[in-house]
């Protein structure tokens, strides 16, 4: 297993940061690119019972035992399909292996601190917590998540004591 | 320039505590009444490496105490004092402290310093009364010498002529050439001339490097073993000649004598008794020598680092099977050649496997080995005579299950000895022998390890079992229960918690944990009794956590790994005995029980091929002592499964004891037969598991 060091997608006041992009529903997204451990293709799924339907199931990830999870039925978004361009993103949250199926990735880019806006709010609903802010280059905007916090949700339950 | 020398610590502390587990063996061997001198060295080595090592590493607290107990070791050694049980009592609870002194430096917490000066004092009030004593033995070594040249010694001036040099290192080691000249001055009369000629400029002196040298006299007739012994510790870090003076002749014939003068471990052994009987030597000279052996075959390695291999092996496995899935279509003569070459490769992986399995393995001993001290306090305090039998601890177990048997093993033991071993009286009373004997027995039996604890004490008072259970709702009075089912009653929740049968249990944790304990484990206990004889308690353990013997199962398209172990049979089910109960669920009559159906596809939501029961299977799956009939669309083939853990990168989910991987590189999830059946346990259903009386 690739051992990627902790790190946390939170700005931390260093000048640049990069995020690895992907597309959901058409929308760009962007997480901190020192979570993601590798990038590879769809493939079948292990069910687990009792979990939501975001949680598509659990692969084996050379010995290892690692549950997948759809962003795009996890935000609610229409016709989640699963085709060849379909890709599943591994990413390291705090000391777990999660991976997460997108519509596909985009590319790396580099972000200014002041390139980042922070999210603003979304009135009452929209629960905004784990995006960091969007990033704006090129005149597109992304929007940049923070994968622990995601992941610390209580709903995920994937990561034991919420980090921050 | 200085050396790091934290990063020796972690070793240090290891090597202590496993140190201070052979000391303590010793000692209540010692304890035992085998008094032998070997043991006394066994103990005096401990506490000289540990004192040794500790004043290395600047752990000045635990360096003192340990000096002074090598000092009192030290006069056991010489044979200045009688070992008493009152000092081994002293020497066990001082091994405690030492443990406790450097459990608090290993997490760098604050020593109990006053627990340490009133054992220190012990210490010093033993020595003290040495004042008499310790004059003694100059007297009482004299007389031996004397005798011995008697017995027609070479005519010569008897004695040795020592040439010691140090190497420059000695000092730093924690070797003093001091003591070694003040133990041989014990010896006889020493005669001491230094030798500075290596002695450098007072400027570029280095206090912790030894530049001295010696050459001593020892007068009389002593054993060249003796001389040696003295500079046992010292011996591989310097130049050292012991010649007898007056006459090469005598003393080239006098080490011929000996085995093996320079091999430390059978000098040991001939020292081990200078003056005793011969008959004792041999058989301590191969124990001393096979020691070595062990010591000497075995390496450190980190259990994540064989982790990491069993991993690397089992994704092996994967791939080659998937190698044979895809080699199994294939036509053609070279076909035929693919195929045999993968069956090789195949028991060429099962090879690997199981070496690497067995890597993880460990003696039981490692867990039986804390028994000898605690049924030797336990059974002081309660004033009760019991002797503790332990055969089969070489049988090997994996680290993980070994590290988890612990407790509920103390705890059987412990029961055994508070409850089980009666008062020598009234085992004299009772016609049995005043000593109490509890025994513990470990052996393999068909891929699993039995151990069991087998006590001659009163045994389980069968009646009180069941007038408590009675008391408690735990049965009811109309159905007459199998004697294996009121034994069985002890393990019940709560059975054992407030005023219990004296006879059984009694104290705060109760059967039903150590029951539970051993069941999180994939084992099973049973246990067996006979009133006024006693009773044996019998656990069956599986070899390894990390290896499952799992019967595949399908439910529409998902594959589940049931535990071989908690599988009682599988059978088609017929419409006659089957019940629907009213408020829904059915039950299966099985013989004289009526089994609850759990239908798998409605547990776990999916969608089964088969929804009647007529089509598909019935797995009677048994934990706890209680069985339901699990309700599966097929079953499939029966594997070895390495088992992963969901919650290294998930959690726990209902139902599932973990995951594994199948032939194809797919997940196949382990179902956790106990929790299921625990879902479907309420009260009206084991009202119904218990049996008709026919």
């Amino acid at each position: 297993m690739s051992t990627s060091p902790p790190a946390s997608s939170v700005l931390d006041g260093a000048d640049t940061q990069q995020f690895l992009t992907f597309k959901l529903a058409g929308e760009e997204y962007g997480v901190g690119i020192l979570t993601v451990q590798e990038i590879r293709g769809w493939s079948r799924v292990t069910k687990v019972p009792h979990t939501p339907d975001w949680l598509l199931g659990v692969i084996n990830l050379r010995g290892v035992v690692v549950p997948i999870i759809d962003l795009r039925l996890k935000f609610n978004f229409a016709n989640a399909e699963y085709n060849e361009f379909t890709v599943v993103i591994i990413l390291t949250v705090a000391t777990r292996v999660v991976g997460v199926v997108v519509d596909g990735v985009s590319d790396v880019i580099t972000l200014a601190a002041a390139q980042i806006k922070p999210a603003p709010s979304l009135g009452t609903g929209a629960d905004t917590r784990h995006i960091i802010g969007f990033g704006t280059l090129d005149e597109r905007m992304r929007i940049l998540m923070d994968v622990e916090k995601l992941m610390a949700g209580a709903d995920m339950g994937l990561v034991d004591e919420a980090i921050h | 320039m200085s050396l790091d020398l934290t990063q020796f610590h972690e070793i240090f502390f290891e090597e202590s505590f496993e140190a201070l587990d052979s000391m303590e063996a010793a000692l209540l061997k010692l304890s035992a009444g085998e008094v032998d001198a070997e043991l006394i060295n066994t103990i005096f080595r401990v506490a000289h490496s540990i004192k040794g090592g500790a004043a290395t590493f600047a752990f000045t607290e635990v360096a003192a105490f340990t000096h002074v107990l090598e000092t009192l070791l030290d006069q056991l050694r010489s044979g200045k004092r009688q070992v008493r049980p009152e000092i081994v009592d002293v020497l066990l609870r001082s091994g405690d402290a030492m443990r406790a002194m450097l459990l608090a430096t290993q997490h760098k917490e604050a020593i109990d310093s006053a627990g340490v000066a009133k054992l220190r004092a012990e210490l010093d009030r033993i020595m003290g009364e040495a004042g008499t004593a310790a004059a003694a033995p100059s007297v009482a070594a004299a007389p031996a010498p004397a005798a011995a040249a008697k017995a027609g010694a070479p005519a010569a001036t008897p004695g040795w002529r020592i040439q010691f040099i140090p190497g420059v290192d000695l000092l730093r080691h924690g070797n003093d050439p001091l003591r070694i000249i003040r133990e041989l001055s014990s010896l006889g009369k020493v005669r001491v001339s230094v030798d500075a000629a290596r002695v450098t400029s007072l400027s570029t002196i280095d206090p912790e490097v030894c530049v001295l040298g010696w050459k001593i006299e020892l007068l009389g007739e002593i054993d060249r073993a003796a001389v040696q012994n003295v500079f046992e510790w010292a011996e591989t870090e310097c130049e050292l000649s012991i010649e007898r003076m007056g006459g090469e002749a005598t003393a080239a014939a006098q080490s011929a004598a000996m085995p093996a003068p320079t091999s430390t471990p059978a000098t040991e052994a001939a020292t081990a008794a200078p003056h005793a009987d011969e008959p004792q030597h041999p058989p301590r000279a191969e124990s001393a020598a096979r020691t070595a052996n062990a010591d000497g075959g075995s390496i450190r390695v980190s259990i994540e680092k064989i982790d990491e291999l069993l991993n690397s092996v089992g994704e092996l496995v994967i791939t080659q099977s998937v190698l044979s899935q895809l080699a199994a279509p294939l036509e053609g003569r070279e076909a035929g050649e693919l195929r045999s070459a993968l069956a090789q490769l195949e028991r060429h992986m099962r090879a690997l496997q199981e070496s690497v399995m067995r890597v993880r393995m460990l003696p039981i001993s490692f867990v039986f080995n804390r028994f000898p001290r605690l049924v030797r306090d336990l059974g002081q305090r309660l004033g009760k005579k019991i002797e503790l039998k332990v055969t089969g601890d070489s049988t090997e177990l994996d680290k993980t299950v070994l590290e988890k048997i612990g407790d509920p093993l103390v705890h059987l033991v412990r029961n055994s000895i508070d409850h089980g071993i009666e008062m020598p009286d009234v085992r004299v009373a009772a016609g049995k022998t005043e000593h109490g004997t509890i025994s513990l027995h470990a052996y393999h039996k068909g891929g699993n390890v039995i151990v069991e604890v087998t006590d001659d004490g009163g045994g389980l008072r069968k009646d009180k079992i069941l007038k408590k259970a009675l008391e408690r709702g735990l049965v009811t009075n109309e159905v007459e229960l199998s004697e294996e089912r009121i034994l069985n009653l002890i393990f019940a929740p709560g059975f054992s918690t407030a005023d219990v049968v004296s006879d059984v249990s009694g104290r705060g944790v109760g059967m039903d944990v150590v029951r539970r304990n051993i069941n999180e484990l994939g084992g099973h206990i049973q246990i067996f009794s006979t009133q006024g004889q006693g009773s044996t308690i019998r656990i069956r353990l599986p070899l390894t956590l990390a290896i499952l013997d799992g019967q595949l199962a399908r439910v529409g398209k998902e594959v589940y790994v049931v535990p071989i172990v908690s599988i009682v049979e599988t059978i088609q089910v017929t419409r006659e005995r089957v019940n629907a109960v009213a408020g829904g669920g059915q039950v299966f009559r099985l013989r004289d029980d009526y089994l609850p159906i759990v239908r798998l596809h409605s547990l776990f939501d999916i969608d089964p091929d088969h929804t009647d029961l007529l089509d598909g299977l019935l797995m009677i799956v048994e934990a706890d002592g209680k069985r339901v009939g699990l309700f599966v669309d097929e079953l499939m083939s029966q594997q070895q499964v390495v088992i992963k853990s969901l919650e290294t990168n998930f959690k726990q989910v209902m139902g599932l004891a973990g995951a594994t991987m199948l032939g194809d590189g797919r997940v196949a999830l382990i179902l956790d037969i106990p929790g299921i059946i625990t879902r479907f346990q309420s009260p009206q259903e084991r009202g119904l598991q218990t049996p008709r009386a026919a």
